[in-house]
Order: C-alpha cells, then structure tokens, then sequence
C-alpha cells in the first residue's frame, strides 16, 4: 500500500509508466529499466537532498544507439527526461519530474581513446573525473578539473554544469579543457561539435552546452584536454588574525603577477571544524587560513615560493608555513577538502551556497554574512575559492526544527542576492538547476531571460529536455518579485 | 542608457523594424574574413573605452570599439596582458572585432583562446535589446553562456557593446629558441614537449625552422631552455618575429598571392601533403596553407584527420567557413533565429545562407 501521498502519485501514474515501459522494452533489456517505487527511490534527488521527486521511472542505457532511442521515443510520445551522471550535482539540476523518466548515463562509462601525443582522451559521459585521471597518469598526463566530488562525479554532469574545483584560477573551469562533445539532440538526431581540434567554426556552441544542465541536448561522448603533471607542487598555509588581512594578501599575490594554481581561504569555524575532524594541522586560534598552492616546474616552484613567503608575511600573516614533505602537503589539503563534511558534524543540516563576488568586495560581503547570520539565528561557516572570488557559505540548521530549512533558504537567498548587488554572481560552479531559479530574476532582467527562453526553444521547441529547471519561468519571477522585500 | 548605447539600440530597432540588413563594422581591418554582407553599416569604431580595469583581480570590461593597440598599452602599464595574443591587422582593429571573429594569436594552445578569456558581455540582439549576460567575475555558472557563444559568431548573433575580459600577468622572462627541423620532426617535438610540464607559450615550424617561446620565472626558463636546445633568438628579434611576422602575419609566407587557407588540426596530425606552403602554429592545431588548389580537395585532406578549414584570405568561394554537416547547420540556423528573428545582423557573413 502507498505510504505517502507521494508514492500515491507514483502509483496513480501506473498506466502511464506500463505504456511507457513496454515500448522502452522493444529496444531495452528488462534490467536497464527501473520502474518499481524502491527501484527509482535512489534516484528521488542528487546532491541538493533537500529536495526530492520520485520519477515515472529511470532507464540505463549501455549504449548510444539505446540513448538515442530513448531520446526519440520521448520525442514521439511527449514525455520529459532529466539526464543524469553520478547524482552529486548540488543544485538539484538531476532532481527528477514526476512525469519524467531519468535518463542514467552511468553505464556509459568507457574511456574510449587516449591519445597521448595529442594529449587529449575520448570518454563517454559517465566516466569517473579522477578515473580520467587515474587512466591518464601512466602517461604523464591528468585532466585538470577538480570538484570536491571527483571520485563520484562523472564528466557528463561536469560539463552540463560547467563545474570547477580548487584551480580553476590557473586551469579553468569544465569549459577550458573540453574540446569537442556528441550530443543526441531532443529530436533524437545525434551531433558533433567541435572535435580534437582547439576550435570550431562559428558561434562557441562548445561553451554553450556547457553549465546547460542538460536542458539543449543528452551528452553521449566528449573529447577532453590532457596536461602534463606538473613537475612539483607544493602548498603553502597561512593563518591570519583578521579575515581582512587574509583577503588583502589574496589581492597581492595575484599583482605580483603570480598565479597559484589553487588559492584558498577558510574563516574560524571553518579552520576549527577541518581541524578537529581530521586533524589538518591548522592553527585553530587563526580568524582566516589560507592555503597557496603553486605548481610547474621545480625551478619555477622555488622562485615563486619564495616570493609568496614573503608577501604573506608582508600582509600580516602569524604564522606561515611551507609543507615540508608530500605527506604534509596532502594534510593541509585534506582538510580543505573536507571541510563541508568537518562543517556538516557541527549541526544536524548545512545548506552549501555557492556565489562569486569581485574580490575587493570580500570584506564586505563577509561583514553582511556575519550580520544576516546573527539575524537568522544560524551558524555560517565560510570556505572560499579566494583566488577566484567564489565562496561556499555553509549554513548550519536543524532541518526537524520546523522553518528552519525555510530561514536557511532565505538566508542564502540574502547571501545570493548581496552577491549579485556587489557584481557578482549566484553561482560559481554549482549551477542554478531548481535551487537558483528565484535569484535568476534578480541577476537577470526579463528581456534577458526571454532570451535564454529563446535559446531553449531553439534547441528544444517541445521542452522536454529537463524542464523547470535553469531558467525560471515568466510568472515564477513576476510573483517572486513581488514577494515583500526582506529587510536588509 | 548611455545617450551613445541608445543611439546604437535605435538603430537596430529601427532596422528590425524595417527589415533592413546591418553591417556592423569597427575598424574595419577584418572585411577580408566571411564573406561581404550587405546593408547599412552600424558603426562601433567609436563606440570605445575602459569601463572598469581591476589589476588586483585580472579583469578589464570595455567598449567594444576600443582599439587593441589602447587596450594593451593600458595593461602593459600594469605588468598585464590579455592571454590569447590577439592578431592586429591594423592599428585600428578593435577588441569587439577580435572577440566576434574568435582571433587568437601565438600563446593560443598554452594560455588559452580568445573565448577562454571572455568572462560576460552587453550586447544589442536582433530587436535592439540591450543585454549582459556573463559578468566580471571567473566562474559564472548563472544562465547560458551566450557571452562565450558570442565568440566566432562574427556579430551574426548580437551587436558587441561591452566585453569583459580574463587577463594575466606579463611573464616575468621570455627566451625564443630557434631549430632546425623538418615539418614532422617538429610536429613530434612540439607535442612530446607540450606533454611534459615546460613553460612553453608559443610554437612555429616556417617552412624550415621550428620556434619555440618560453615565459615564465628566469630559472624555470633556463632550464627549459637547456632542455630543449637550439639558438636563442635575440629579444628584439623574437617580438619582431612573435608578433609582427607571425601575430599580424607580416612574415614573407603570409604575403604570396595565392589564397590562404588556415587549417584547424589536432595538434599531432601528420604534416597534410597538399600543393602549396605551409607555416605551423599552436604545435600542430592551426596550420596555414598557400594554395590555389580546389577548396574541397583542400578539405578533403583536412577532414579525414578530424579537422576543418577556412579561407581566411584571397579568392571568392561559396562557403569560405567549413560546410557544417546538415543537422549541425540546422542548430546555427535557428540559433540566428532565436538572437535575430529577422535576420538583419551581418547576414551572409559567416554562412551565405544566413
């Protein structure tokens, strides 16, 4: 018996989902299609677990002759599809549609070439990000986008969300490192843009799929930009007494013309949590930590490490310390990386956000977080991309307290939109997918939306490629924008 | 709105209104690539300046008419530059006419194109609409990437109003080494360097001697250097020979007569046997041909080693961009449809079709 009034629907839809399994059948093994409520439970969310739809039902394809048909036969049938990668998406961008079917690209997991001299691989979307790596290192190569979750992640769902990592300032995002992709279209044609070459000609329809969320086409193969393992890395922390200090050093490296290949910064609580979780060797007494890693070749690496020493003690830095050996530098990461896990140990919830801001803005924007903070009543921890300007204020609540997941969205909705106010932007490499739809009207003007509309219908005229998501609707704006203005 | 934006957002409004072409046009030093459009011209030459220059965060936005030569005399004031090296082919070339033809000059292959570099732009579409999509910040994930998609659509999309753009610090030292070598021993070589973590920041096979760039810290240079031989180049001569020769194509190959296909490879495809010269770039990825042979025979060869080719000067042919395949076509045509429903940018000027 149905449980909830969910499952309900999910059993309502049962003539829908027979049809739909029966004509998926004649392409499909019984096992590559998911249509029972605890087979697609799984699938109910990605990585933004706050929100949560059950599917008519979910298809894994082995190949893209099955993606193809798939595609053609929600094509013919008018039935939407959200594409799907590992699931570790933090926007909700793979948060499935109750009359949709999830299309899992997991299975298409192959490298399928990797061509050394010309150092670039052909892989299919669900391959791995760090299995990329892994299967390129024999050659003395990697591929350089890093999410948090690149054990997990799969570079399908990097490139439909255009995603980043800790050295995009020196590598770029997802963007720079792709060269060529396949896609099925939403009528089921199958197309190649861009290649093994460094450009196409034309409009860069390469960048436009990227960070598209799946919404202009199903991804089936890219073509990727290897480069060689830098010679040496070696990673440099600094902690500060003033987060402010901390942003002015940030700003001086970069006019000293050096560019680190990651630059990190994280405020007390952050420090204090990756810390006690798994013992980083981090000044816990620091206001403001940050990490500078600098890559290349050895001479390279000791000219500028010198450099860097100096200017952190320049700008106030306590303390400043260079890792003495890989072990170390290792440690110093880990607690990087960790530290939304370090930060989720402190409170039952946190709520990721995932802005930009110019970087001179930082202090200020950090001043406003600290003050909505006390105002909201909820802890926030701040991790950011320093280099880079992208921050990831954690939010702490207590989701069984009730309004508390409501005061944390509107919490990062204030945080956002101060974002966009100081020129910046609601999302660095996290993606809007269903989270972000309320903050596009504020960093978007109608006009420009209508624009991106446009685009959509150009590409997608029925809409069924993962709809409702990206791009908010016309009314979804006009009623947000008439919401009473918070105070701020 | 500015009074000089509006001027130029009427404009558009009117022509859509109208249905009447516009040719948009800057310094006008790039009429040689697409084909001719016709119609009125909308002019930016004077549409220019910088609007915001933060050294502290490598970003500058500006007016699309501004003249490259302004721009980098700005930065190289402040110890930066823009990483992709755009070509000159004039004093009056402007950053909106780099942008909108996608031109990127030596560094291309190791610090990235001239679309890596774009980080937002305002633009007027095809109904005169003034938008901004992207912005002046890094990473941007809000909305599609129209800014980047900008780049190559040569103003058939959108009207360049402002672009702002990625820079990066000026390279500390540069040393340009010169080998001999013939067209496949310096294809192996630039590749088998370019898989090793060196410093390199530009490549060039001219016919018989093989150039190569490195930038960096001085001892990352030197060692480089050891490692990879040849003859230093004197430093006067390396920026006469980087930028003048090969950026602006002054050098005496890109000055015969017969027209010049540039080919777009993967970087280690074999060197083509096609009739005529060829120059090497970007290790292997952009190669240019004089030939008078058979646009399709030229093609041809370039297709079967995943690759495309332009005829970037001389001659008048049907399609001078690589004929795209019908399905891919189709995603250009109603692309144009969705930025221009009228289709009065620049028609005809990259595809002859719209």
């Amino acid at each position: 018996m149905p449980s909830s009034p969910e499952s309900a629907a999910f059993h309502r839809a049962h003539q829908r989902r027979s049809a739909l399994v029966a004509a998926l059948r004649a392409f499909l093994p019984s096992e590559a299609i998911l249509a029972r409520e605890e087979e697609v439970r799984p699938y109910e969310c990605d990585g933004l677990s706050a929100y949560r739809q059950l599917p008519l039902l979910v298809v894994l394809p082995r190949t893209v002759a099955e993606v193809q048909k798939i595609v053609r036969l929600c094509h013919q049938k008018g039935v939407p599809l959200v594409a799907r990668g590992a699931g570790t998406g933090l926007s909700g961008g793979a948060l499935p549609l109750a009359d949709g079917l999830v299309l899992s690209l997991a299975r298409l997991n192959r490298i399928l070439a990797i061509d050394p001299l010309n150092r670039t691989a052909r892989v299919q979307p669900g391959v791995r990000n760090l299995a990329l790596s892994e299967a390129a290192a024999p050659y003395g190569l990697y591929y350089a986008p890093d999410p948090s979750s690149q054990i997990a992640c799969t570079i399908g769902g990097n490139i439909a969300e255009n995603a980043g990592g800790v050295h995009c300032l020196k590598y770029g995002l997802t963007v720079q490192n792709v060269l060529g992709i396949r896609f099925i279209a939403a009528d089921g044609t199958e197309i190649q843009v861009g290649g093994a070459c460094l450009d196409s000609p034309g409009p860069d329809l390469l960048a436009l799929f990227h960070g598209s969320e799946g919404r202009l086409g199903v991804l089936v193969e890219a073509t990727v930009r290897l480069l060689p393992r830098p010679e040496r890395a070696q990673v440099v922390l600094a902690a500060f007494d003033d987060l402010e200090k901390a942003g002015t050093a940030v700003g001086e490296i970069i006019a000293a013309g050096i560019l680190p290949a990651g630059l990190e910064m994280m405020d007390q609580l952050a420090i204090r949590a990756a810390e006690d979780f798994v013992q980083a060797g981090y000044p816990r007494e620091a206001a403001a930590l940050l990490l500078c890693e600098l890559d290349g070749t050895d001479a390279e690496v000791s000219e500028t490490l010198a450099q860097v020493h100096a200017l952190l003690l320049q700008c106030g830095a306590t303390q400043v310390r260079t890792a003495r050996d890989e072990a170390e530098r290792a440690r110093f990461w880990q607690g990087r990386k960790a530290a939304f896990p370090a930060v989720g140990r402190l409170a039952p919830d946190y709520y990721c956000m995932d802005g930009t801001i110019p970087r001179r803005k930082l202090p200020e924007v950090l001043r406003h977080i600290a003050e909505l903070s006390q105002r909201y009543g909820l802890p926030v921890a701040n991790v950011f991309h320093a280099g880079d300007g992208n921050l990831h204020p954690l939010i702490l609540y207590d989701a069984n307290q009730p309004g508390e997941l409501a005061r944390a969205e509107a919490l990062g909705g204030e945080i956002l939109e101060r974002c966009v106010a100081v020129g910046g932007t609601i999302t660095g490499e996290h993606g809007v997918g269903i989270e972000k739809l309320p903050q596009m009207c504020v960093q978007f003007r109608p006009a420009e939306l209508d624009q991106f509309r446009a685009l959509e219908q150009a590409l997608d005229p029925q809409g069924l490629l993962n709809p409702g998501k990206g791009v908010p609707s016309p009314r979804r704006c006009s009623e947000y924008r008439q919401l009473p203005k918070r105070a701020s | 709105m500015n009074p000089d934006t509006a001027l130029l957002a009427e404009q558009v409004r009117q022509a859509y209104e109208d249905r009447k072409p516009l040719r948009i046009r800057g310094g006008s030093t790039k009429d040689f690539l697409g084909h001719a459009s016709p119609g009125e011209a909308l002019d930016l030459g004077t549409y220019r300046g910088i609007r915001n220059y933060q050294p502290k965060e490598l970003v500058l936005t500006c007016r699309a008419g501004t003249t490259l030569d302004e721009l980098e005399a700005v930065l190289e004031a402040q110890g930066q530059m823009l990483p992709f090296e755009p070509p000159h082919f004039g004093p009056r070339s402007t950053l909106g006419g780099t942008i909108a033809c996608g031109l990127s000059g030596p560094a291309r292959p190791y610090w990235g194109a001239a679309r890596d570099a774009v980080l937002g732009v305002q633009l007027l579409n095809g109904r005169g609409q003034v938008l901004r999509f992207g912005g002046e910040v890094m990473k941007n994930v809000a909305g599609y990437d129209v800014a980047r998609l900008m780049v190559g659509a040569l103003g058939t999309l959108g009207v360049l109003l402002e672009v702002s753009l990625r820079l990066m610090p000026r390279p500390a030292h540069t040393q340009t080494l010169v080998q001999e070598r013939t067209a496949s021993e310096a294809l192996t070589a630039m590749n088998r360097w370019a898989g090793k973590p060196l410093p390199m920041s530009a490549t060039c096979w001219d016919g018989a001697q093989l150039f190569i760039r490195l930038s960096g810290t001085p001892g990352a240079v030197r060692r480089a250097a050891q490692e990879i031989g040849g003859e230093p180049l004197a430093p006067e001569a390396a920026v006469q020979f980087w930028q003048t020769k090969i950026r602006d194509q002054q050098h005496g190959f890109f000055l015969g007569s017969d027209p010049l296909w540039r080919l777009s490879l993967p970087q280690a495809a074999p060197p083509l046997s096609l009739p005529g010269e060829q120059l090497v770039e970007w290790g292997g990825a952009q190669r240019w041909l004089r030939s008078d042979q058979s646009p399709d025979s030229i093609r041809q060869a370039v297709e079967t080693q995943g690759g495309h080719a332009t005829l970037f000067r001389g001659a008048e042919i049907p399609s001078r961009f690589h004929p795209l395949p019908p399905s891919l076509k189709q995603v250009h045509r109603r692309l144009k449809a969705a930025f221009d429903p009228r289709g009065i940018l620049n028609p005809g000027r990259l595809y002859p079709d719209f």
